[in-house]
């Protein structure tokens, strides 16, 4: 998750104005601290053996003319610097193209909901801190704040972007090659702020179509006695704020759990998604991220055992 | 009757030293305890157990296993032993069905690294 380097043309301007500002800068240190120095061994010399109190102000012409070089050059670099800001800005502002795909993703204490949009609502889907898009196109996003305020930030996609409860933000991100970019939210919003990651998957336009097709299916069934069992404790007591589409379990507070096992992570970026990581989590989500509105329902140890064999099948 | 004391105390010495030693389970053949905790990074075992010197192990579901290579009995019904312990971590549902932890899919040669990872906490 570095903004010194970028992997779209959104970011590619940005990256760039960030190394030159920050060349200027290092540059602009490095010089009026040689010139300081210059000044200060120069008028300790002279004043040497000189009594101070007796010394007088001089007054030189060429000091005179170092000042109004010194403001000229100053005001020349600092004013190419803001044309260069300005020219970035104006770049990124909106996409050469008009994006053939919006998605809504929903900042929450503490996890992205994502929907995908489509004129067809039959593919339209919900998923959560995995945003999958296709590679070499611009995507909107369209962001919604739930609760407090968040900012989306995609460093090597797309700058910070709030998530405002009561107002629609619209910002833009496109991927020039496939991969895994991390996010973060960037406005501190509360216990686990820190534990707010966001994940863009950037794929070819065909590997992402068939994503799309592969969430668009209903949740896999339980075959075996204890994945039955399983799936009745998840509609019983995870159902009430989860959904898992085709069952009883109808919650839409948290995230949609379908194709569980098609994200990599659990808990926005918190733990990998492994089944031992699974399982602790359902059994204290608080150990593991304090203050999560998961609250721990104090299952026996054979329904996290249930609950966790069923949820290895949504995949 | 003095002179018998301080005998009496190194033989209390030496067979709490033997105590100790047949309690503890020695070590795993073939394990590598390096590779091992990593792989319990990995796998995720911190998100129920409190593991030392694993990176964010301080899961509060099951016991902590800050001291397990002491530990004489593990799942509450098997004898700590090196095979005891392997088969414990490749396949906890078949030794206690229905029990909160999950069989990981593991192999016996990753069981193995683990173990040798566990017992050296002491």
């Amino acid at each position: 998750m570095s903004y010194l380097s970028g992997a779209g043309v959104k970011a590619d301007p940005v990256v760039a104005l960030t190394w030159g500002v920050l060349v200027i800068s290092i540059a602009v240190v490095i010089i009026v601290s040689i010139l300081l120095l210059a000044g200060i061994q120069r008028g300790r010399s002279r004043v040497a053996a000189v009594d101070i109190e007796l010394q007088q102000v001089e007054r030189r012409g060429n000091a005179l003319a170092l000042v109004y070089w010194g403001t000229a050059i100053s005001t020349v670099v600092l004013f190419g610097a803001l044309v260069w800001t300005v020219a970035v800005l104006a770049a990124i502002n909106a996409p050469h193209a008009k994006p053939m795909l919006t998605i809504e993703v929903t900042g929450l204490q503490w996890w992205w909901k994502v929907r995908y949009l489509s004129d067809d609502p039959s593919r339209t889907i919900t998923t959560a801190n995995e945003i999958h898009i296709p590679t070499g196109q611009p995507v909107r996003v369209r962001l919604i704040g739930a609760d407090v305020i968040h900012s989306f930030w995609i460093p090597a996609l797309t700058g910070k972007t709030d998530t405002i409860p009561g107002q629609t933000n619209v910002t833009w991100l496109e991927a020039q090659r496939p991969g895994v970019y991390r996010g973060q939210c960037t406005e501190y919003c509360g216990e686990q702020h820190a534990h707010m990651a966001a994940f863009v998957v950037a794929d070819t336009p065909d590997v992402f179509q068939t994503w799309w097709n592969d969430q668009l299916r209903p949740a896999a069934q339980p075959t075996t006695a204890q994945e039955v069992q399983g799936q009745v404790e998840v509609q019983f007591r995870c159902g009430a704020c989860h959904m898992v589409r085709g069952t009883d379990a109808g919650g839409s507070v948290a995230p949609d759990l379908t194709h569980l096992m098609s994200r990599k992570t659990i808990a926005a970026g918190t733990l990998d998604n492994t089944i031992a990581n699974l399982a602790g989590w359902i059994a204290n989500p608080q150990a593991i991220k304090p203050g999560t509105r998961m609250p721990v329902l104090n299952l026996s140890g054979q329904e996290v055992s249930d609950i966790t064999t069923y949820l290895q099948l949504l995949k | 009757m003095l002179r018998v004391i301080p005998i009496a105390l190194i033989a209390c010495l030496v067979l709490a030293g033997c105590d100790r030693s047949s309690a503890t389970t020695g070590s795993v053949a073939g394990g590598d305890a390096e590779r091992g905790a990593t792989l319990i990074a990995m796998v995720g075992c911190g998100a129920c157990h409190t593991i030392p010197g694993v990176s964010g192990a301080r899961g509060r579901v099951g016991p902590p296993l800050v001291q397990i290579g002491n530990q004489a009995i593990i799942a509450g019904m098997l004898a700590n032993t090196p095979d005891n312990l392997v088969t414990w971590i490749r396949t906890p549902q078949s030794v206690v069905p229905g029990n909160a932890m999950p069989n990981m899919e593991l192999n016996d040669h990753d069981a193995r690294d683990i173990a040798a990872y566990l017992y050296s906490l002491r």
